[in-house]
């Protein structure tokens, strides 16, 4: 720490007597009751069977005793922390290059690419996996043409690594966005004094430019460690099932239904996940990453010499080819008549997009409607507990961030069925249970995706200056319109990135939506994806809604794309 | 409009109790649960519809498991019609926990039982609507590019050149998988079908944790041979993809049935499209080339393809099991864990023995070794060890453990760390003997 503890070493938030003020609590009880009534008492309804002891029916923890004592469920949570840990050194490898090429110099596309390194994110449901056995799978396309002309196969797709390759490509976007958002917000004047004292190259950015961007990468991070720590999809498309996700889902939804150990697992994935936040809230610790002059639209951008511009499209495309070899495949596999045993399919045709279009126009504007709202209330909550819990000193508000962050290691079936215990008694004025509307499902998805939103907006704000919040109040602004003319403006980059993820995933999410949904003309498109997925005619209309699923997001992203580089040219 | 509207539909009422008594109030939204694809569900929707103007069936598509578990929470405030689905055991544990009402059905034609099974559940609960069979389906194209064999019987698929190139569902994942197993085991009994269900398992590529994933990969070419429901493999030979079908000896043809849920808000909807499904119209529906399924009205195979299969005249058909349902409902988890504790989560170890017995048996054939042959069938036996009997399969003790909350008794932890214990040891000492048998073969 040298030239970056200029910046580093100011003590954290601590300039500056924050003023106990009766709105920040009321803000922050309303959040909480949120929470509690969505996330905490609808969970707590199912996950209680864990502490209940088999036939006395009083309080117990032999369950976790049993958890402990199960060969199969210790050998699974060493298989998820190891796959977990080695999906984010790969996601890191893929998306390390992708943010600092575009961000750091006049690259033609970045808008593009941005665009696209985030459409891995969105892997529609079965499809995305019988794409990607398609491609990759032990008689895949590519394992089929290695096989004929070179008599070898690669195993892509088979044990705990081709877990971490599948997750890497899946998940690496977080780090991606997040990266570049802060990488966006680095003031130039940073790199410039560090450059005039003599550092460039590979050690400006290691002691600068990445340090500075540390909570966009930390953020990343994070996300992706403890996103697939309690991804159970994957793993299950590759019939992995010694791993604690899978468990949980499989022991949940059949062999376990009344059997506690699977809301054992529930837990155990609780209690890690926040674990691994509060972790990676520690390494930020005592460090300021905040900067105080804006509107330098980031690091500077520099040409690249001819040599390097080829370097550097190479790198982008090879990354780029191999994160959207899926998405290829499933564009194929939309267009394909009958696709077996061949690298390619046998003929194409468009009737599978006739097919969707003609009867399930409802499903596509449900997606749309549902991920927007769902999208927009996580960035409002995002924000308001991002503020919370950096900026003022109420007791207990780093609660309000691990609260809300545990929501990613729920289970979506334990979701959907605490929804339904807790939501369905209470009926409408006409007789109609709460739990029919869609407007739950609205819900649901955004307490299920608003730890992406939230760890996007933390790290927007780590990086704005409180300096900046107290000239405004000096000035004489009030708390409320400072936060809406200086402290919002300011994060609106990182908002943009937690409203893309929370959007994209939300367009995708299946488990808790499967529970909820009370009839077709409510239903999103992953149910529709799952509805034609359950037969050998519905592959390729469920191929081609997978398409038209990815292109909704992808069309959405490129317009928050758009208007963050509008807003960044001076 | 809206007056005119009650008007036309009270004149239109009052023609209909003047008319068809039986049919007088079915008008209004008719929700249906089911576990069945959209291809199966759309001609039914249709022709529904157009048989009863005036009627929506609002199809709500969930698999068996999730389906019966909306039900149960949901049953306070009840707002589904119809439950629709494969599995009977489904039916089982509606009927048990009261979800469903009896109905007597209207429909003729409709035999009591198909081979030995009854069409329909106990006390009218439940109706069965089509019939399927279990069976082998296998891709063409995998196993011409592989110079594998085409298999007659489910012990062909435990045959050296199968290692594997088989797959199937976990049969606590699947109701049919289940009743595979369940077929085996009552059609070999508890011990040797064990013995045959672990020496195929040996051979398994992958287990999926959904009845599709099966059908799905054969067609996609990524698994040479599935073990599936019959009209998995009609429907994607439908669709053109290059796959056959055969049912071995030992199996069962088995119902799939539609139950009307209690409490249901439309009943006479719910009724009139029990009845539709059973009556002729409905029964044809079944034999469209995308769903396949066999009508349980004798009559309708009139009208079936040359190539159709018959169970009501081919008697070879699941003729050979007399399968009990009340022995499959009484040990149904235990059979289900014990196949997951055993096989499912320990596919690798049991892979790696089927592999070195696949060498032994190899070398034997080369040249005949006393001594090899001898360690083989004490690994083979080490193998299709179980750890519990079939009388305590079924027994209250070893059963209570899998009701959840209810009863005292062993938790269900404990006996899967006992059984998968059990079965890692076995197959260790396997391992052990298959590899100095190969030694010695050698």
């Amino acid at each position: 720490m040298t030239s970056a503890s200029a910046v580093a070493d100011l003590p954290p938030v601590v300039q500056g007597k924050r003023r106990f003020g009766w709105g920040q609590a009321a803000l922050a009880l309303a959040i909480a009751a949120f929470l509690v009534l969505f996330l905490a008492w609808p969970v707590g309804t199912v996950i209680v069977a864990a502490f209940t002891h088999k036939g006395a029916g009083g309080f117990t923890l032999v369950n976790f005793y049993d958890f402990f004592a199960t060969d199969l469920f210790i050998r699974s949570t060493w298989n998820s922390l190891y796959v977990a840990g080695m999906s984010v050194v790969l996601a890191s490898v893929f998306a390390l290059p992708l943010a600092y090429i575009t961000t750091r110099f006049e690259f033609r596309g970045t808008v593009l690419i941005q665009t696209l390194g985030v459409v891995p994110l969105i892997m529609p449901p079965f499809v995305g996996a019988v794409a990607m056995q398609l491609l990759f799978g032990r008689n895949g396309t590519v394992n089929m043409l290695l096989d004929q002309h070179l008599g070898f196969k690669i195993p892509f797709m088979e044990g705990l690594n081709g877990v971490i390759f599948v997750q890497a490509v899946h998940y690496f976007p977080f780090i991606l966005i997040n990266l570049s958002a802060a990488l966006r917000n680095i003031d130039r004047a940073m790199e410039e004094a560090a450059q005039n004292l003599g550092s460039s190259g590979f050690r400006l950015f290691r002691r600068i430019v990445f340090p500075l961007a540390m909570p966009g990468y930390l953020a990343g991070a994070s996300l992706v460690f403890v996103k697939v720590f309690d991804d159970l999809a994957t793993p299950l498309l590759l019939n992995v099932k010694d791993m604690l996700a899978p468990q949980a889902y499989l022991r949940i939804t059949s062999i376990g239904i009344a059997d506690p150990m699977g809301y054992v697992i529930s837990v155990v994935l609780i209690v890690a996940s926040v674990v691994a936040m509060w972790l990676s809230a520690l390494a930020m610790r005592g460090k300021d990453y905040a900067t105080v002059q804006r509107g330098g639209g980031g690091l500077a951008r520099r040409h690249m010499h001819p040599w390097q511009a080829v370097a550097a499209y190479a790198i982008v495309i090879l990354i780029l080819l191999l994160v959207l070899a899926p998405h290829i495949g499933l564009l194929l596999l939309s267009f394909a008549t009958i696709w077996s045993f061949s690298p390619l399919p046998d003929g194409y045709t468009l009737a599978h997009y006739g097919r969707v279009f003609s009867d399930s126009a409802v499903y596509i504007t449900n997606t749309a409607l549902y991920a927007t709202l769902a999208g927009v209330i996580d960035i409002i909550l995002g924000t308001a507990i991002a503020y919370l819990v950096l900026r003022t000193k109420l007791a207990g508000r780093q609660w309000l961030d691990w609260g809300a962050s545990a929501a990613l290691a729920v289970p979506g079936v334990v979701l959907g069925i605490g929804y339904l215990r807790c939501f369905y008694g209470v009926t409408l004025p006409d007789g109609t249970p709460l739990a029919a509307l869609w407007i739950v499902i609205v819900i649901a998805l955004a307490v299920r995706r608003l730890p992406y939103a939230l760890r996007a907006c933390v790290a927007a704000l780590q990086q704005v200056s409180v300096s900046l919040e107290e000239a405004a109040e000096n000035l004489g602004a009030t708390k409320a319109r400072t936060v809406r003319r200086v402290v919002v403006p300011l994060m609106t980059g990182g908002m943009l990135a937690g409203f893309i993820a929370s959007f994209a995933t939300a367009a995708v999410e299946l488990s808790a939506t499967i529970m909820l949904v009370q009839s077709n003309a409510d239903a999103p498109l992953a149910y529709g994806l799952y509805v034609f997925m359950q037969s050998a005619a519905g592959r390729g209309p469920g191929a081609a809604l997978g398409v038209i699923a990815v292109l909704l997001v992808a069309l959405c992203t490129l317009a928050s794309h758009l208007v963050i580089e509008r807003r960044q040219k001076p | 409009m809206a007056f005119a509207g009650k008007v036309s539909a009270l004149a239109l009422s009052l023609l209909l109790l003047a008319g068809a008594a039986a049919e007088a109030q079915v008008s209004g939204k008719v929700s249906v649960v089911t576990s069945f694809s959209k291809d199966v569900t759309d001609p039914f929707k249709k022709a529904f519809e157009a048989a009863h103007p005036g009627t929506t069936l609002d199809v709500q598509n969930r698999n068996t498991n999730a389906g019966v578990k909306f039900l149960q929470e949901t049953q306070a405030n009840n707002q589904v019609d119809l439950f629709w689905a494969s599995a009977p055991d489904a039916f089982e544990v509606l009927r048990g926990r009261k979800l469903l009402q009896s109905y007597k059905p209207k429909a003729s034609g409709i035999p009591e039982k198909i081979g030995s099974y009854p069409i329909n559940g106990p006390d009218n609960n439940y109706f069965g609507f089509a019939a399927s069979g279990y069976g082998i389906m296998w891709n063409e194209r995998y196993v011409a590019a592989n110079k594998l064999p085409a298999p007659k019987e489910w012990d062909d698929l435990a045959k050296a050149p199968y290692f594997d190139h088989v797959s199937m569902a976990a049969p606590s994942r699947s109701g049919t998988t289940h009743l595979t197993i369940e077929t085996i085991l009552q059609g070999e009994g508890w011990d040797k079908g064990w013995g045959v269900i672990k020496a195929m398992s040996g051979n398994f590529r992958q287990i999926t944790e959904r009845s599709f994933g099966v059908p799905d990969a054969v067609n996609s070419g990524q698994v040479g041979y599935g073990i599936v429901i019959d009209f998995f493999a009609f429907s994607s030979q439908a669709t053109g993809f290059p796959v056959k079908f055969v049912y071995p000896s030992v199996t069962t043809i088995v119902p799939a049935n539609i139950g009307i849920v209690a409490n249901a808000p439309n009943k006479a909807g719910a009724e009139a499209f029990v009845e539709f499904l059973l009556s002729p119209a409905g029964q044809e529906v079944l034999l469209l080339p995308a769903i396949r399924r066999l009508p349980v009205n004798p009559a309708v195979y009139a009208k079936a393809p040359a190539d159709y299969p018959n169970p009501f005249k081919d008697t070879s058909l699941g003729a050979k099991v007399k399968f009990s349902a009340e022995t499959s409902e009484k040990r149904s988890e235990v059979v289900d864990v014990l196949y997951d504790q055993t096989v499912t989560f320990q596919l690798e170890a049991l892979k790696d023995v089927t592999k070195t017995l696949h060498a032994v048996d190899a070398a034997l054939a080369k040249k005949a070794n006393a001594k090899a042959a001898d360690l083989a069938k004490e690994a083979r036996a080490l193998v299709a060890a179980m750890p519990i009997t079939e009388a305590q399969a079924s027994s209250p003790e070893i059963a209570g453990a899998f009701t959840g909350a209810k009863q005292k008794g062993a938790r269900q932890a404990e006996l899967e760390q006992q059984w998968a214990a059990f079965a890692k040891d076995r197959y260790a000492q396997a391992k052990a003997k298959a590899a100095e048998a190969l030694k010695a073969a050698q």
